[in-house]
């Protein structure tokens, strides 16, 4: 038979306050346990939330970005059930009137194709702690640091047919959060994260098959490789003559498979209900509009801008403008080297890509700086170095040199573009080497390779490569 | 002299004259509170050497001439407001280890004003109770008659205030826990608007409805402490973000052409004749003022208590949630594993009624039972805003009794909480409006303080606080007190 897969995902993006979303303690990543947690956090008795206007405006940023109605009047729930992590015995959330509603995406597919996702609905709410199972020998910590950091929760509708699909969905909310600057998308620390649920049926079926849902993915790569494993594993329990059970499962990416971890039946009932410490949110005339004057340029508006603006490619423009850090770095080298948008792209795309990735570090975190990599880009624009030295003095730049220029002075790596000193090198070259000279003027064209390598040897590969051809040829083959 | 005996005003006239000094009038409170309070229970937390420091640091600020009206002046505060180093406990086991790290806004704006905290009364556990008999530290003792009940949830304050601990006590009142005891104690209590004074340091109940007043012996000394009390605060999103009136500057208004609305249903069945005929008399006496009383009707009332045993339970289950063994207060012994500290923590930390209201609170909130109940509650609440809304369209205020009954005995009613329930037919629906109440004593059936209560629109304290006082001045039943041990009444 064959199938259909059915996903939806939601996604959780910590919003990039400074403050909680209900007290003034800080969001600050990494702090000792417990230090970041004020009364309010802690939900000590006869304290009450007071909501951070920020998260409001960075929830409907977001709801205008994906063309989703942000609601004048919405309101926050409690979600009521029992866990250490939980300070007051409940999270408040956003239940019936969440403050983004019926919004879509575009996804881009690797072979060029677009679909429309979806979003249900994008819902603020307070993170809860963590349990700590490994400090203490027979007991649990709690650190209620993250207990009221804000989240805004996004939630598609169940649009996307296949892993990548899931994926580039994932990867595109991405790329919007951080562009909008709501989220600063770090998967490692938990601000981006993501569930999963998958369901499959028969192709022609309309109805949806049972779903699990796979929680807590935090890469790209988790999502599709978990997707992935549980249709295979959803299939072959339907092809086996079994059921889908309703299910909460992990994804261990050591193992690469989904695991149950509770099933629906022992889910909690949240007896939802309006938080009466809060009253609901309701936007005043005019704020919407103010939103949207703050609005960044996003990534389509962006890549179609990076194509007509620096006459890059398609894919080129795709890449370089995949997160606003990257886009960003890459403009900065293009105004330092003053247009030569391709040869920008190639050395952002190639050279430092490259090194980035050895080093396993992000374009924020690099140590060649926009500003030093246009200085070397420069130096191969108006002809000072070559390719094969300007790898040389970027290599140097990785290494800590302040700039290209410094570099090329300390090393002498300047081309030699001098007519004069060139000519009499290559006399010299050809002087000394009569037999192959000979060959090369009876008409054995490849013997023009050996006299490049020469000159390139006594010069250390400093000859300009363009001037010293034009010599060679028009001396030997002229 | 007698300190005890004197108002909030004499006692602030006389440290004013230099008669006594805070220091003093504190060294005599907390000698009566020593003799007292064992027989009657009323204060869980006698904070005397803090009290004495206060009271020192209030002399000094009068000596350099920064005293305001209520600097020196004693207060009590039910222990349900979050006092920074002292037990807060909120009468239950659950907390009778909590020392609040915090300040309430009501008690730092108190301490700010001046007045001298002499301890933390005794109240039902978690404010829910209409008998103080809720406590994890014993019932009160209703200073009219030791075998009889206080009132609840705020019994202690109203007890303390009653018996002549305190001129002044905070209380709050949910449904009824300011003005049912302010009733069964004789003596004068506000419950204001909802949003008036901030809950932030107040030790949740049910958000929706909990609001902290003012008790005190007369309407001109709970005019003074709610001044001190209310007022914005960033930290309580439900507080009201308008101007607080001088409370002090309208009580002498005239009331000729005050139009005073009965309603019908207040006084039907259910209602003790004896307790009807003291409001009669209290009625008269405002009439003879120059008010109008007008028959009116509030048709949904009978729906009042079904409604706030609905939404009060069901606040209330999530807002106790919090208190499961983890962080602070009581925590089982040697628990075996989670489940294990969660319901044993908690089993053994809350009392029956706590219980049983956390119990209902869950049911009504259940997925299948919410529409049915907690929407329909909330439906109820909003067609009883509508029958006020209607009343006061043709009135400045409503008139009715505090209770349908003076203060019953110990035990009488804690095996059937219908009948205890009952207890606050007259109070709950101003709760579930959000509307200002007052209950005021009005005279004695059996020996035992009778209340008045007067009910208004939203931000009305003036009007009732004008009515009140008026009424004090041409009555003297808020100045009878109860004989105390080694006393004469």
């Amino acid at each position: 038979m064959a199938w259909e897969t059915v996903i939806g995902l939601e996604i959780h993006a910590q919003l990039a306050t400074t403050s909680k979303i209900f007290s003034g303690a800080s969001t600050a990543y990494g702090a000792a346990p417990n230090t970041q947690a004020c009364a309010v956090d802690l939900g000590l008795p006869g304290v009450l939330p007071v909501l951070n206007r920020e998260v409001v405006r960075m929830a409907a940023l977001f709801g205008l970005a994906v063309d989703a109605t942000v609601a004048e009047r919405s309101v926050f729930a409690r979600k009521n059930y029992f866990y250490p992590d939980l300070p007051k015995g409940y999270q408040i959330s956003q239940y019936e009137l969440p403050i983004v509603q019926h919004g879509r995406l575009t996804i881009q597919l690797e072979d060029g194709s677009e679909r429309v996702i979806g979003i249900t609905r994008a819902h603020l709410e307070e993170d809860a702690g963590k349990s700590v199972h490994d400090a203490f020998p027979s007991a649990s910590g709690i650190d209620l640091n993250r207990a009221g950091t804000p989240l805004l929760e996004i939630v598609s509708e169940p649009d996307m047919r296949t892993p990548a699909e899931a994926g580039a969905y994932m990867r595109k909310i991405h790329s919007l959060v951080t562009y909008l600057g709501i989220c600063d998308g770090n998967m490692q620390e938990g601000s981006f994260r993501c569930d999963a649920n998958v369901s499959v049926r028969p192709v022609g079926e309309t109805r949806f098959g049972t779903r699990t849902e796979i929680k807590n993915l935090n890469s790209f790569r988790f999502l599709e490789r978990a997707i992935e494993f549980e249709v295979e594993r959803q299939i072959e329990v339907l092809e086996g003559g079994g059921k889908v059970i309703q299910e909460t499962r992990l994804f261990n990416p050591d193992r690469g498979e989904t695991r149950s971890m509770r099933t629906k039946e022992e889910a909690n009932d949240y007896r939802y209900f309006p938080d009466p410490d809060l009253l609901p949110v309701e936007l005043t005339p005019g704020f919407l509009d103010e939103v949207r004057a703050g609005m960044p340029e996003l990534p389509d508006a962006k890549r179609a801008r990076f194509e007509a603006e620096y006459g890059l490619g398609s894919y080129d423009a795709g890449v370089l403008t995949a997160s606003r850090a990257l886009a960003d770095y890459y403009e900065r080298v293009v105004a330092v080297v003053g247009g030569e948008g391709k040869l920008c792209a190639n050395w952002v795309m190639g050279d430092l890509a490259a090194a980035l990735n050895r080093a396993g570090l992000e374009i924020t975190d690099s140590p060649v700086d926009a500003d030093k990599l246009g200085g070397l880009l420069r130096r191969i624009q108006d002809g000072t170095l070559s390719g094969k030295l300007a790898k040389e003095v970027f290599e140097a730049l990785w290494a800590g040199a302040p700039d290209a220029d410094t570099v090329i002075q300390e090393r002498g790596l300047q081309q030699i573009t001098d007519t004069g000193a060139l000519e009499a090198l290559v006399d010299e070259v050809i002087s000394n080497n009569p037999k192959q000279a000979e060959q090369l003027r009876a008409g054995k064209d490849k013997l023009l390779g050996f006299f490049v390598g020469q000159v390139m040897k006594a010069t250390q590969g400093k000859a300009n490569p363009q001037q010293l051809n034009e010599l060679l040829r028009r001396k030997l083959m002229g | 002299m007698t300190l005890h005996s004197l108002s909030a005003r004499e006692l602030a006239a006389g440290l004013e004259a230099g008669n006594f000094s805070s220091l003093e009038l504190t060294r005599a409170l907390l000698d009566r509170i020593e003799r007292l309070n064992p027989g009657l229970n009323a204060l869980i937390t006698v904070t005397a050497e803090q009290a004495l420091q206060e009271a020192g640091a209030a002399d000094r600020r009068r000596a350099r001439g920064e005293a305001g009206p209520l600097t020196g002046l004693p207060v009590i505060h039910k222990d349900l407001f979050c006092t920074e180093g002292v037990l807060t406990s909120c009468g239950s086991k659950m907390l009778a280890n909590f020392i609040a790290p915090y300040d309430a806004t009501v008690v730092s704006r108190c301490r700010e004003a001046g007045l001298v905290m002499l301890g933390k009364a005794n109240m039902d556990e978690f404010a829910m109770g209409s008998s103080n008999e809720n406590s994890h530290f014993g019932p009160v003792r209703n200073p009219w008659d030791a075998t009889r009940v206080p009132g609840g949830s705020s019994g202690g304050s109203a007890a303390a205030v009653a018996a002549g601990l305190t001129p002044l006590a905070t209380g709050t009142d949910t449904g009824g826990s300011i003005r049912q005891p302010a009733a069964l104690c004789g003596i004068t209590g506000i419950k204001p608007t909802y949003g008036r004074v901030s809950r932030y340091g107040l030790v949740a109940f049910a958000s929706s409805l909990d609001q902290a007043g003012a008790m005190a012996r007369s309407a001109a000394d709970a005019a003074w402490l709610l001044q001190a009390m209310a007022g914005f605060d960033e930290r309580d999103s439900t507080a009201a973000d308008t101007p607080v009136p001088d409370y002090t500057t309208t009580l002498e208004d005239d009331l000729r052409g005050l139009r005073l609305g009965l309603p019908e249903e207040y006084f039907g069945d259910g209602l003790d004749a004896g307790v009807h005929a003291v409001v009669e008399q209290a009625l008269d006496a405002l009439r003879n003022l120059g008010v109008e009383t007008v028959p009116v009707s509030l048709p949904r009332t009978e729906l009042a208590v079904p409604a706030y045993y609905v939404v009060a339970p069901a606040e209330a289950s999530s807002n106790l949630a919090r208190y499961d063994g983890v962080r602070y207060g009581h925590r089982c012994e040697n628990p075996r594993d989670l489940m294990d500290l969660y319901t044993r923590s908690r089993g053994e930390g809350f009392g029956r009624e706590v219980q049983r209201r956390i119990m209902v609170g869950t049911y009504v909130l259940s997925a299948g039972y919410y529409d049915a109940y907690y929407l329909k509650a909330q439906q109820i609440r909003r067609l009883i805003r509508d029958d006020f809304q209607r009343a006061f369209e043709s009135v400045d205020l409503l008139a009715s009794p505090t209770t349908p009954s003076v203060a019953f005995r110990l035990g009488e009613k804690v095996d059937d909480p219908v009948t205890m329930y009952l207890n606050d037919i007259y109070t709950t629906a101003a709760n579930l409006a959000g509307l200002p109440g007052i209950s005021l004593p009005a005279g004695f059936h059996q020996k035992l303080p009778v209340g008045l209560q007067l009910m208004g629109n939203y931000f009305s304290e003036p009007r009732l606080l004008n009515v009140a006082h008026r009424f004090q001045q041409a009555t003297d039943w808020h100045s009878r007190r109860p004989a105390m041990a080694g006393e004469e009444a």
